[in-house]
């Protein structure tokens, strides 16, 4: 039990620095990294209370592809990040003060939190006993049956993001040779090639 | 002293807090903005897995999947504008995106 909580209070407090860090470094390279850095706790979080399928989502999703998009974008977007920064003291202030009333409420609300015995275990889908069917399973048995539509529905919206961003960023260029099916396609014998007759000796 | 719900409901408050300073901090650079929302989220799914870990209920693990996608969408979309915007105009600062107004 120790040693849980040895973990939580590293994997917490590393994700929280690196939650300020992302916001506060000046090169958005590392900013990205320490993003990087965060989901990993994050996932090591989700290791630590039991959510395991959703710890190496987090991982696979997150670290994999979303993070490593926004580097590609940082790197190639060749853009003066030194001048952002100018102003940011103006308004440091105001946000800080909306952070800090902001997590003030929170804690309120969250600090004295109880659960009633009564709801646990009770609610729409009772999260089966670990050695009946790990977090995986139960997670599938739930994503495939009750909740399908949604599962479509979430898969329907990756696809439209997917084709929207393509959309956006396809761009045609002049001057470039692509290969034009229909063209080939309606080629024939007949019009491209002609019978020369060539006179012996003179070539053409 | 044991791990309770409210550790976790803490640290996600904390991470919460720091994606909403960092969007005022960042208040120019969209990338750090879209990186604070990113924050944000990951915030709520503690805050989902968390409770639904300890009411014992799964649903609430479902639906941060279904965060985690929508999160995941809106980064590729969100970062797709922005370079379209970058072509554009060569800048991506918030205070240059006023092409909309009238």
């Amino acid at each position: 039990m120790a040693i849980a909580t040895l973990c939580f209070y590293v994997f917490a407090g590393i994700l929280v620095a690196c939650g300020a860090m992302v916001i506060t470094v000046r090169n958005p390279v590392h900013s990205v990294l320490f993003l990087i850095l965060a989901f990993f706790n994050a996932a090591g979080l989700f290791v630590l209370i039991g959510a395991e399928f959703l710890a190496m989502i987090l991982v696979v999703v997150y670290v994999g592809a979303v993070a490593v998009l926004f580097l590609f974008v940082v790197m190639m977007l060749d853009v003066n990040f030194q001048d952002m920064r100018k102003g940011a003291k103006r308004y440091a202030g105001v946000g800080a003060a909306v952070g800090l009333v902001l997590l003030v409420e929170i804690l309120l609300v969250v600090g004295a939190w109880q659960i009633d015995p009564v709801m646990v275990g009770s609610g729409a889908a009772p999260t089966p006993a670990l050695a009946e069917m790990d977090n995986t399973r139960a997670l599938g048995n739930l994503i495939y049956t009750e909740y399908v539509y949604l599962f479509q529905g979430a898969g329907m919206v990756l696809l439209v993001a997917m084709v929207g961003a393509i959309v956006l960023t396809h761009r045609k260029r002049d001057g470039v040779k692509r290969q034009v099916i229909n063209d080939q396609l309606a080629r024939s014998a007949k019009d491209d090639v002609k019978p020369v007759k060539v006179t012996s000796g003179s070539g053409i | 002293m044991a791990v309770g719900l409210e550790h976790y409901l803490t640290v996600a408050a904390i991470l919460f807090s720091l994606g909403l300073f960092g969007i005022f901090l960042n208040r120019r650079n969209v990338i750090i903005i879209l990186m604070s929302i990113e924050l944000m989220l990951l915030a709520v799914n503690i805050n989902l897995v968390s409770f639904s870990v300890f009411l014992q209920d799964l649903v609430g693990q479902v639906f941060a999947m279904f965060v985690l996608t929508v999160a995941a969408a809106e980064a590729a979309i969100g970062l797709a504008i922005l370079v379209v915007f970058y072509r554009n105009r060569a800048s991506i600062s918030v205070e240059d995106i006023n092409q909309m107004k009238g």
